[in-house]
């Protein structure tokens, strides 16, 4: 197994591209120690492969270690690694014949958000998705992946394009969240999210929403309705910024850690709050590390789910992604004499996003809830090599379902 | 009604022009201030009464409450503000639904309480809104929105940001049903519920000087590092850049929205 960091050690540590975070320390002492070792080898010409390769067997053991054992906010460090690997990554890496489409035809070309014709495995589709920018000047051209109106009325006008000639729609989703700021709110940023959501909805085409890193608030949302949302092992979706959350609720900065639990926007936590579909497992801990590993995963996740949405007639899969969003829900409704007789909507109601695709999974015979949760999860883990989070989030996603008569 | 308790004699000065003013006087004109004209924001009960025909809502689905599926705690749990805010407002969640008339049109009605947290929209709000948007369309009626709001309910992390999705994917239905959709945006509408359905209104009113914006002021200001237009996000500037229909006065609302009923709803 080679190391991402590997080439750029031989050369010299100055050389090494890879930011480490305070957390990945350990793991920088461990590659230094290999350096170092290989060094010897290759300058006294003594045989040192045998301590060599424990050395490797230890980092890998280290790194499965450390990130399978992620705070939610090391989570968010992580979704937000410079060395993550960005959409226009996934593109360089399985997308081929990648064909650009700029410009909203209103107003001009939002960089924060890309689109345009791929290939993805023999798939024809059409990508959309949040460009956060590789260097400092694309970033600053990009607003760092903060998108305007433009951006949400160009990834529409792309994905009716699709619509119209029978392509898939691939959504990543990149984003701290839509642009704040004066020309977005002129433009209407709120009725670009809104209009984005409502014709996603009913679009006549497949669509799968891939959160790749940071999936923040409505600005992810304004590209996240589809018929899966899927989330990468070490990305994150959530309502708001941990920042934001810590500043309102704890009026300080300082609790970011602790409002990034408390939201429960992990891929492991949003599997068992039932408000996603599918955990892409990222290669040997994590996506930064071994960023063509991730990208094909991320292929395997797409050309393996295109073929399942491809199968349905438009209507029932029309269907089945309204119900998805529909079924999204969490409360308590008192049983009522008064109550209009014709809402026979069950009575306590805890969030079941996936009863659209529960449906779809009883074609393949396993008709039940848990099957069908359990086998969704043995699909994601059974196609892609690593699948540590998956699995254990997988066993207790199907324990959802709230009992009637519980009190608020 | 609670107001109606207050003693009389009570003075308050008014947020918009600073004169005193008598609360009676100001609760007999609507609750706007009878020196400017200022729109005071009033809870979803008061709303009703002032909006609906004497007598002729029947609220729906009042039995849905919150509960707590992350086990929110901050400063406090989640559970306990809940407890606190539906004993101060006596409303289980942050909206009320019904049928009702507005000068004879039979109308569904939905109207958003900014006293209960905000009416920051969790899963209660977005399920009312879906089930409104459905009675709408089920007994083909035209669908009013007062909408208020601080944003998604946060304390109900990810389950209230699909709110969004799910209310803006059943008005895409009752669009496709031909269904008459108006939104009445009152202060505060913004950020979650602004970009849902208080933009998907086929008509969309607002009330004079109500805010109405995606992003809070001070994340803007602190952004872009600059001081923010005069009457940046208010009803009026969403009015100039094309995002709302017409401005009306809660005066004539109840005409207002008549009028545009007679124009597109069955
Ligand atoms: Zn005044």
């Amino acid at each position: 197994m080679r190391s991402g960091g590997r080439v750029g050690l031989i050369m010299g540590r100055e050389m090494n591209p890879i930011t480490y975070l305070d957390f990945e320390k350990p793991l920088l002492r461990i590659e230094e120690d290999i350096n170092l070792l290989e060094l010897e080898q290759q300058q006294t010409g003594q045989d040192l492969s045998g301590e060599i390769k424990q050395q490797r067997a230890r980092l890998v053991a280290k790194t499965k270690r450390l990130y399978s054992h992620l705070t939610p906010w090391e989570t968010v460090l992580v979704a937000r690694h410079p060395q993550r690997p960005l959409i226009t990554d996934h593109i360089q890496n399985i997308v081929t014949d990648f064909c650009e489409l700029h410009g909203d035809r209103l107003h001009g070309d939002d960089r924060a958000m890309i689109t345009g014709f791929g290939r993805i495995g023999g798939h024809k589709v059409m990508i959309v998705g949040h460009n956060k920018g590789k260097d400092t000047k694309e970033r600053v051209a990009c607003n760092f992946g903060c998108a305007h109106p433009e951006g949400y009325r160009k990834s529409l006008e792309k994905m009716r394009l699709a619509a119209k000639y029978k392509l898939p729609v691939v959504c990543m989703i990149d984003t701290q969240g839509a642009f704040p700021g004066v020309g977005a709110e002129e433009r209407g940023i709120s009725h670009a999210i809104a209009v984005n959501m409502m014709e996603m909805s009913r679009l006549g085409t497949p669509i799968i929403c891939i959160v790749i890193g940071e999936g923040g608030s409505g600005g992810a949302l304004g590209i996240g309705v589809g018929d899966r949302v899927a989330v990468f092992q070490h990305g994150f979706y959530s309502v708001i910024s941990a920042e934001g959350c810590a500043a309102i609720l704890w009026k300080t900065h300082e609790q970011c850690a602790r409002a990034a639990s408390a939201l429960k926007f992990t891929s492991k936590d949003l599997m068992k709050l039932d408000m996603i579909d599918d955990v892409i497992p990222e290669p040997l801990g994590v996506a930064h590390r071994h960023p063509l590993e991730a990208s094909q995963a991320l292929e395997k996740y797409i050309t393996d789910t295109l073929r399942e949405l491809k199968r349905p007639k438009i209507e029932t899969l029309l269907k089945r992604r309204y119900d998805r969003f529909r079924n999204i829900a969490s409360f308590f409704e008192a049983p009522s004499d008064t109550e209009k007789a014709k809402n026979d909507k069950p009575r306590v109601k805890k969030s079941s996003g996936t009863k659209g695709r529960a449906g779809s999974r009883s074609r393949s015979g396993t008709p039940s809830r848990e099957a069908a949760s359990s086998g969704r999860v043995a699909e994601s883990s059974s196609s892609l090599s690593t699948s540590s989070a998956t699995g254990s989030s997988g066993s207790t996603g199907s324990v959802r379902r709230r009992t009637n008569g519980s009190t608020p | 009604m609670k107001k109606r308790d207050i003693p009389a004699g009570i003075w308050d000065s008014c947020q918009s022009c600073g004169h005193m003013v008598y609360l009676k006087e100001v609760e007999e004109n609507l609750n706007c201030c009878p020196e400017c004209g200022h729109h005071r924001r009033v809870n979803a009960r008061t709303r009703i009464e002032q909006l609906v025909d004497t007598g002729s809502f029947v609220e729906m689905f009042a039995d849905l409450a919150p509960i707590d599926p992350l086990k929110f705690k901050d400063r406090i749990p989640y559970k306990e503000r809940l407890k606190e805010v539906q004993k101060k407002t006596g409303e289980l969640d942050a909206i009320v639904v019904g049928r009702a008339f507005i000068r004879g049109r039979a109308v569904v009605l939905a109207v958003m309480n900014s006293d209960f947290i905000m009416a920051s929209m969790g899963s209660v709000v977005g399920e009312k809104v879906t089930r409104a948007i459905e009675a709408a369309m089920e007994s083909d009626l035209s669908l009013i929105i007062v909408t208020a709001s601080g944003g998604a309910r946060m304390q109900e992390g990810m389950v209230s940001l699909m709110q969004m999705a799910k209310t803006s994917a059943a008005l895409a239905k009752f669009d496709d049903a031909h269904g008459l959709y108006v939104v009445v945006a009152t202060d505060p509408t913004t950020a979650g519920v602004a970009a849902s359905f208080a933009s998907l209104g086929d008509i969309i009113i607002a009330e004079p000087g109500c805010m109405i914006g995606f992003a809070g002021p001070r994340v803007i200001k602190n952004t872009i590092k600059q001081e923010l237009p005069a009457g940046f996000q208010t009803a009026e500037f969403m009015l100039e850049h094309g995002f709302v229909d017409r401005i009306v006065k809660r005066h004539d609302l109840r005409r207002e929205l008549a009028r545009i009923i007679d124009y597109c709803g069955k």
